[in-house]
């Protein structure tokens, strides 16, 4: 299970830089949000994906998943949905401003 | 007494809440948030005192034991740079009470402001690498909005990619603190540094520690990563700028520091001598031949600000404890001036309405306490003795000497001249030569925005003049952070 996890988060790794690389701005937006599914993902997997019981603590309990991995998941979801939010704005202001969604139109010049 | 230590996180947290809701009432807004900042200045002065006369303080949040919660750990070199952090921080808000317009002020600035506050202290105080990440968040979405603050077109431009490339870091990040905690199943900082001595520090955990460093050096501007910070520190008005150029990267150099301090300090040789000399070599160079290149006032200081990141790497990269109290110095030093030298760039923008250099000449015939005062500050920045400049700097040169690394050293006296080169650059053109701006500008008072910054001028001056004192101080945070030990054990209490 954790190796058929490693490909699937490596496929949403390069997915993601590759639209990094592209020139529109609401693509490399999209590319922000791959991202950070991929490294919430990883830090899912890499902690172990354990089956078998809930993470309540019990004296007999035989099997016990890792709480923490899925609390510092929860956190980070959180912040990279904040800033996704925050991301999709900024663009939407740029291209309303700049009249513009290519990234190589908008490089600036160099001297202003 | 130890709950003292979260207050530089909670006030700025609740102050920054109420503001919100007295958006419309800017005198109000600036009332609260002058006091609040004083505050905070006074609660860190005590706090460094109180540190360094007793000892660590150690907060378990919630009353989690150590390894499970979160902790919260004031030692020197977290009171030093909280100190640093709510200097600048009250000293630009005071500038920006002069210099932002009504409209900006009523569109959330002094929340925004707060909130970068919390992350800002919050990175400082945290002992738990997770929740340095969380509080390096806080601190970047507060310099999101601060940044695009305004909503200009140059500034819309250029904040895009700083976002960008400060998401990606942060991804990075994560992917840091997976692998990380997969190795040694912790996220507490003193355990994790018990742990990796105990693992021997080699292969996958020093990759770990390459990657934090990457990301890291990212939020530093250390090269290849420093791209994005000249043209993003252009966009915003002079009181943000200078808070960015004092404290954001210095938030990146403190978490090397620590983490390659407190946690990989067992491979020196290739993470501290090796990787990151070299890196701050070629950070030292290419920083200072940005600003040499340049013939604007505040972009030939943002490529300063890159230069001068490389010589507080380089003090940690040597790694003697005369090395590491240089870097410390240093860091002091570089807050104190860069501020400063931000803010006179945008005196002189509201005295000329420019800052290419080129458009500018004379300011010393109309405005000469401006122009001393800059003489000052920018050959304390070059390295002049007897001011603050020179005493940080030696030490971290002397200790390259010591420990036969030659050619950084030199890479690094070559890099001061330049400094003094592209100082004297903005000397004689903007102050020397034939005046350019009208008569009505040159009645343009600016007696008003200096009285923010003199007190950092008296700062440079008094570093250097008081040197054997603060030297003996940052010898002594040097030692705590060479020898991670008393860390360790306030913090686990074992």
């Amino acid at each position: 299970m954790e190796l058929l996890m490693s490909i699937v988060i490596g496929i949403i790794f390069s997915v993601s830089i590759y639209l990094f690389m592209s020139k529109n701005l609401l693509r490399v937006a999209v590319a922000t949000l791959l991202l950070s599914h991929g490294v919430h993902l990883l830090l899912v997997t890499m902690s172990g994906l354990q089956r078998g019981a809930s993470p309540i603590l019990s004296f007999d309990a035989e099997a016990y998943t890792d709480p923490l991995p899925h609390a510092l998941v929860l956190t980070a979801i959180v912040i990279s949905f904040a800033v996704t939010a925050l991301l999709l704005v900024m663009s939407y202001r740029t291209y309303k401003v700049h009249k513009t969604d290519d990234l190589e139109k908008l490089r600036g010049s160099a001297d202003e | 007494m130890n709950n003292i230590i979260i207050l530089p996180i909670i006030i700025p947290f609740i102050i920054g809440g109420i503001l919100i809701l007295l958006y419309k009432r800017h005198t109000m807004q600036r009332i609260i948030s002058g006091i609040t900042m004083l505050a905070l200045l006074a609660l860190s002065i005590f706090l460094a005192i109180y540190v360094h006369q007793h000892g660590t303080i150690v907060l378990e949040v919630g009353d989690w034991e150590a390894p499970f919660g979160i902790v919260i750990v004031a030692d020197l070199l977290s009171t030093l740079m909280l100190l640093l952090s709510t200097l600048v921080g009250t000293v630009c808000l005071f500038f920006a009470f002069r210099t932002v317009s009504r409209d900006r002020e009523k569109q959330f600035f002094y929340p925004l402001y707060l909130f970068l506050m919390i992350g800002v202290n919050g990175s400082f105080l945290t002992g738990d690498l997770f929740n340095l990440f969380v509080f390096f968040e806080v601190m970047l979405i507060s310099s999101y909005g601060l940044i695009v603050h305004g909503g200009t077109g140059y500034q819309l431009r250029e904040s895009f990619k700083y976002v960008i490339i400060n998401i990606f870091a942060s991804a990075l990040f994560i992917v840091g603190i997976a692998w990380v905690y997969s190795i040694t199943g912790t996220m507490n900082m003193a355990h994790m540094a018990e742990r990796v001595s105990e693992l021997e520090q080699t292969g996958a955990l020093n990759i770990v520690a390459i990657i934090l460093f990457i990301v890291f050096a990212c939020k530093g501007a250390l090269f290849p990563l420093y791209f994005w910070l000249p043209r993003s520190y252009f966009g915003p008005p002079a009181a943000i700028a200078a808070l960015f150029g004092g404290l954001l990267t210095k938030v990146g150099i403190y978490a090397i520091i620590r983490t390659f301090t407190l946690i990989f300090n067992h491979d020196t040789s290739f993470t501290h001598k090796g990787l990151i000399v070299t890196i701050a070599g070629f950070t030292m160079l290419l920083g200072v031949l940005g600003a040499v290149s340049q013939f604007d006032f505040k972009r030939i200081l943002s490529y300063h600000i890159i230069s001068q990141v490389g010589y507080m790497v380089m003090g940690l990269g040597i790694f003697t404890p005369l090395a590491v109290a240089g870097a410390i110095y240093y860091i002091a030093h570089h807050m104190i001036v860069k501020t400063a030298l931000f803010l006179f760039a945008g005196a002189t923008q509201k005295i000329t309405g420019t800052t290419d250099l080129r458009k500018m000449g004379g300011l010393i015939g109309t405005h000469p306490w401006l122009a001393w005062m800059f003489f000052i500050t920018a050959i304390s920045l070059a390295g002049i003795p007897p001011l603050s400049g020179f005493f940080s700097k030696f030490p971290i040169i002397l200790a390259g000497f010591e420990e036969q690394q030659y050619v950084i050293s030199a890479v690094a006296l070559l890099v001061g001249l330049l400094t003094l080169f592209s100082m004297m650059k903005i000397f004689s053109y903007a102050f020397w030569g034939k005046q350019k701006h009208t008569e009505e500008q040159a009645k343009i008072p600016v007696g008003k925005l200096l009285l923010p910054i003199l007190p950092l001028v008296a700062l440079t001056i008094i570093l250097g003049f008081a040197a054997e004192p603060i030297f003996t101080y940052s010898m002594e945070v040097a030692e705590e952070i060479m020898d991670p030990t008393n860390y360790i054990e306030s913090v686990l209490k074992e």
